[in-house]
């Protein structure tokens, strides 16, 4: 998918001559300036959403994977990466989707969970792969006040990746990003 | 039958089944009774509208006659679609919305729990990311089966008139056909023997813990949806989901 796309989201003073064929080390810094559509303090890759980037002759190979099965971010952020890329002069690039692994909270780095908890929505607790997800409520701490005291309102909140809860606390209510 | 065609039956039935359900909950959306209801039922549709459109994209991509995802989608009449009678079915009060939900969950977690070791590596993967969602999906409508079983008077004889009503539709989910068959000797399509029996339990069991009474084994059953067979709810549902893609073709925005 090449397609010429202007962002409102992102501004990059990074161009690349054509032809050239930067590290994906330097691609890889390129797409940490894209931001989540739904929670712009963290960025595509620290959430882990994509995967893997691969020099296939000219043509670059960005494999993303979505979050959630109907995500609809899913689609703008292709386009947000897409047009990221074409603004740094690689023109030249082919998203791929990929399923297989399902993409996990276990994937979000540690920074990342910090900018979440700034931002107000409590990062995912416990790792996906450790524990079951059937009838264990995990022990949500409030972002706001830092209280464990938290009870949950809602299992689906704003958007498919977070649940509504309430601190019972300073009696905030707050999303919480579901581990799974 | 060839495996093919056993193989493009069968991601239209999964497929059907969970944009079906979808169209169902959307229904709800601007209608639920709180908020956080509504926001619950919007998602759980949006999950299942997405595996839907994972589902329906192989299935195209199979049959390789030119039709997309959205083509499945909208172009199809009532006899061609494939979904499961149970999804089909009116959203009625509460209760019923729930007692459709559950039993269906039940079924479609232990169903993905199953395809997520089929030996087509595309099925394998779509069923593992949706169990994911799944999990969740289960985990909702359980406990408002247990919560309205075991709450009020009213709420109980709801609970208990709802799972009634919506169990003759049951027993379809755990029926093989000729394309099961075929694909399960394949090592594609999931046991419905052994799904049926880890439903069975999970059924009596939240059942139990709700103070509901289950209705008896040998209850009549509906068939046919998975042959293309339904109910006269499936047309309305189809005339209002493809109203705008048949009066506008090729319509964008």
């Amino acid at each position: 998918m090449v397609q010429q796309h202007d962002s409102k989201l992102i501004a990059t003073d990074r161009l690349w001559p054509a032809g050239t064929r930067p590290s994906t080390d330097a691609i890889w810094r390129l797409l940490e300036e894209v931001p989540d559509p739904e929670v712009p303090v963290v960025n595509v890759v620290e959430l882990g959403i994509v995967r893997d980037l691969n020099w296939r002759d000219d043509t670059l190979e960005v494999t993303i994977t979505p979050t959630y099965s109907g995500c609809p971010a899913t689609h703008f952020i292709e386009e947000e990466i897409s047009a990221a890329l074409n603004r740094a002069g690689l023109t030249n690039h082919r998203l791929v989707q990929r399923l297989a692994p399902a993409w996990t909270t276990d994937w979000i780095t540690e920074a990342a969970r910090e900018k979440l908890r700034a931002f107000g929505i409590a990062p995912p607790e416990g790792a996906a792969s450790k524990r079951t997800l059937l009838g264990e409520d995990p022990e949500v701490t409030c972002p706001h006040c830092g209280s464990k005291h938290t009870e949950q309102v809602s299992e689906f909140g704003s958007t498919a990746c977070k649940a509504l809860y309430r601190c019972t606390e300073c009696l905030e209510p707050f999303d919480y990003f579901k581990c799974i | 039958m060839t495996e093919k065609q056993a193989l493009f039956e069968y991601l239209l039935r999964l497929g059907d089944s969970d944009m079906i359900l979808a169209q169902r909950l959307c229904e709800l959306v601007g209608h639920a009774p709180a908020l956080e209801e509504e926001m619950a039922i919007g998602n759980v549709a949006l999950d299942l509208l997405g595996q839907a459109r994972s589902w329906l994209e192989y299935a195209a991509e199979l049959e390789d006659a030119g039709r997309d995802a959205d083509a499945l989608a909208f172009l199809r009449n009532e006899r061609e679609y494939r979904n499961l009678l149970i999804v089909e079915q009116a959203n009625g009060n509460f209760a019923d919305t729930m007692a459709r939900q559950y039993l269906f969950d039940a079924w479609h977690y232990y169903l993905l729990q199953a395809l997520k070791t089929s030996a087509d590596d595309r099925i394998a993967a779509i069923a593992a990311k949706g169990l994911k969602e799944v999990t969740y999906h289960l985990r909702r409508s359980s406990a408002w089966i247990k919560r309205l079983g075991d709450g009020t008077d009213e709420s109980h004889e709801k609970m208990q008139a709802a799972i009634d009503e919506i169990w003759t539709y049951s027993g379809e989910m755990m029926v093989a056909d000729e394309a099961d068959q075929l694909l399960q000797a394949a090592g594609i399509a999931a046991d419905l023997e052994q799904v049926k029996q880890q439903w069975q339990a999970h059924v009596a069991a939240t059942l139990a813990e709700a103070t509901l009474t289950q209705p008896a084994d040998d209850s009549y059953m509906q068939t046919g949806g998975k042959q293309g067979y339904h109910t006269e709810q499936l047309g309305f549902l189809l005339a209002e989901m493809q109203y705008l893609p048949r009066a506008y073709p090729g319509a964008t925005w």
